[in-house]
Parts: C-alpha cells; sequence; structure tokens
C-alpha cells in the first residue's frame, strides 16, 4: 500500500503519521504543499495534525487552497483513500470533502489529554480492525475541534453510518459528542483525536495500531 | 477601489468567544449586555472597477465558510 503524507507549513504531525504508516506496512512519500500532483499509485493520502499556515483566517482555510489539495480532491473523486487527523480534518471539511466545520473549542481552551472514544462503525477501512460499540483511547491536542453541521447533515451522516467516533465525555463542544465522520463512499475520514498517536507503548497506548493495521491490511487482501 | 468585507458566524451558531466577551463585559459592571456576536472584518484594496460579483466568489472560496459563517461585502 502507498501512502502520501502532506507537508505543509506549520505542519506538526506528518512524521509521526509517517512512522505510524510505516510500521503498519505501508510505503510512505513525504510530499509538499507546493506539488501539484501526487506520485503515481498513491493508494492513501494523510493529512496529519499541525497549525498549517499558522491557522491564518481559518484552521485548514489556507492550505485547503493549496496546489497539493487540488490533487487530492482529484484523488477522492477518483475513488482513492484520505485520512485527516487534526488539522488535516480541519482541511478535509474546508476542501469540501467531508461535511461541516471545527470551530473553537466551545470551553475556549486549548485540550491537550487522552480522550475515551466509541466506536460507532466498523464498516470502513479505517475502522473494521475494531468492533463498533468499543472504546478505545487517543490522545486529542485542539483549540478548535468543536464539529458542527446543519441539523439536516446531522441526521444523514447518523443515518448514513458515517460518524466513526464520538467521545465518552466531550471535550469541545461538538455536535451529537461526533470525533469522527466517513465520506460518503467510506473512504476518507476526518478525526480530532490523534491515532498516530497511540500506536506505541512507548506514547502511553497502542489503541491507535488497529486503524493503521485494518487500514493496509486491506490493501494486502486486495 | 477598497471593498470591506464583514464576516459573521450564522444566526444559531453558538459562539463561544462572543459568550466569553458578553461575561468579561458583565464582570466589567456593564449592566443590560444581552449579547455579544463577534466577527471579522477583511478590508480588499482591488483594481477599479472589480465586479461586487468577483468579491462575492471571493467570500464563498475563501473568506467565508459559508457552513458556519455568513458574509457581507461593503464596497468603499
Amino acid at each position: 500500500m502507498r501512502a502520501a503524507v502532506i507537508v505543509f507549513p506549520g505542519s506538526n504531525c506528518d512524521r509521526d503519521m509517517a512512522v505510524a504508516l510505516k510500521a503498519a506496512g505501508a510505503d510512505v512519500t513525504m510530499v509538499w504543499h507546493k506539488d501539484a500532483a501526487l506520485p503515481d499509485g498513491i493508494d492513501l493520502v494523510a493529512v496529519p495534525g499541525g497549525f498549517s499556515f499558522g491557522d491564518y483566517l481559518r484552521c485548514g482555510a489556507i492550505a485547503a487552497q493549496s496546489p497539493i489539495c487540488k490533487a487530492l480532491v482529484a484523488h477522492v473523486e477518483r475513488g482513492g483513500y484520505a485520512l485527516g487527523v487534526c488539522n488535516g480534518f480541519q482541511v478535509l471539511t474546508e476542501t469540501g470533502l467531508l461535511p461541516g466545520a471545527l470551530m473553537r473549542n466551545a470551553g475556549l481552551k486549548f485540550v491537550c489529554k487522552t480522550v475515551d472514544l466509541k466506536v460507532e462503525t466498523s464498516a470502513s477501512a479505517f475502522t473494521e480492525g475494531y468492533n463498533a460499540g468499543d472504546t478505545i483511547g487517543y490522545p486529542v491536542a485542539h483549540h478548535d475541534g468543536n464539529y458542527t453541521v446543519a441539523p439536516d447533515v446531522l441526521d444523514r451522516l447518523n443515518g448514513e453510518d458515517r460518524v466513526a467516533f464520538r467521545y465518552t465525555a466531550n471535550p469541545n463542544g461538538s455536535v451529537s459528542d461526533i470525533a469522527g465522520v466517513l465520506s460518503e463512499n467510506r473512504r476518507v475520514l476526518g478525526l480530532m483525536p490523534h491515532p498516530e498517536r497511540a500506536v506505541d507503548p512507548a506514547h502511553g497506548g497502542t489503541d491507535g495500531q488497529a486503524l493503521f493495521r485494518g487500514l493496509i491490511g486491506q490493501f494486502a487482501e486486495a | 477601489m477598497k471593498a470591506r468585507v464583514h464576516v459573521m458566524l450564522k444566526n444559531g451558531v453558538l459562539d463561544p468567544q462572543g459568550e466569553a466577551v458578553r461575561h468579561a463585559l458583565g464582570s466589567l459592571g456593564f449592566d443590560g449586555v444581552e449579547g455579544v456576536r463577534q466577527g471579522k472584518v477583511i478590508e480588499l484594496d482591488l483594481a477599479d472597477g472589480t465586479p461586487e460579483a468577483t468579491i462575492n466568489d471571493m467570500c464563498e472560496k475563501l473568506l467565508a465558510n459559508t457552513v458556519i459563517e455568513s458574509y457581507r461585502v461593503e464596497v468603499l
């Protein structure tokens, strides 16, 4: 499985993402935001956490207009996979690849801790390594993770089983405790918590391994 | 020409920063502040004759996130 990790000015989880993907067996290439095309044969594009372009204007807004994001949109439109974590989730909503928006945390504070998440669906390449109903721990570290979406779109997300993870104790005011959502074709996942920071015992937890192993395992079977 | 773009959270979208400002005004002794909404003002220095439709396009594509924000263009 070939993965590309996008690097924006201000990304700071790009190398962690690459380490997590490699540990699960992916062949990883880093791509720069000014690149207008992805390398050939990329299966997954990972949009990492950080503070791309200093969070100017809105988190992810400037990054979403970068040349590589046009290539990302084309990749997803071809049926490619994409994973956006934290700032990457914000970028995916700003590109329109995922619905909704991430607003300032309801408590106005930067939240940095490990949170419990309930896996809501195992019906995606990202979550098939878990069982629906599992409780897992991923770290969060964000100031703007308050997921907001129009009520009719929220109904669709629920109706189509597209909420991947919910917080068991909501840290940021997200509607319906949503921590991560899937695209309509279930090949794009955006989430605020960091699975790539939970893949090694030295991280303090390894609950993120199943996400990367499950995802990469799908390609091994194919 | 210049244009000023006002970006505000849509009505009905909770504005936690505005709410914090409201609390702070109350604790300074300003009574009767029933609501505060915080937005942004973006000033654009544009080539003369830039059509308003183009400015609206800038708002739709970048300056505002229309999922949560509304905008108003003021040509100066």
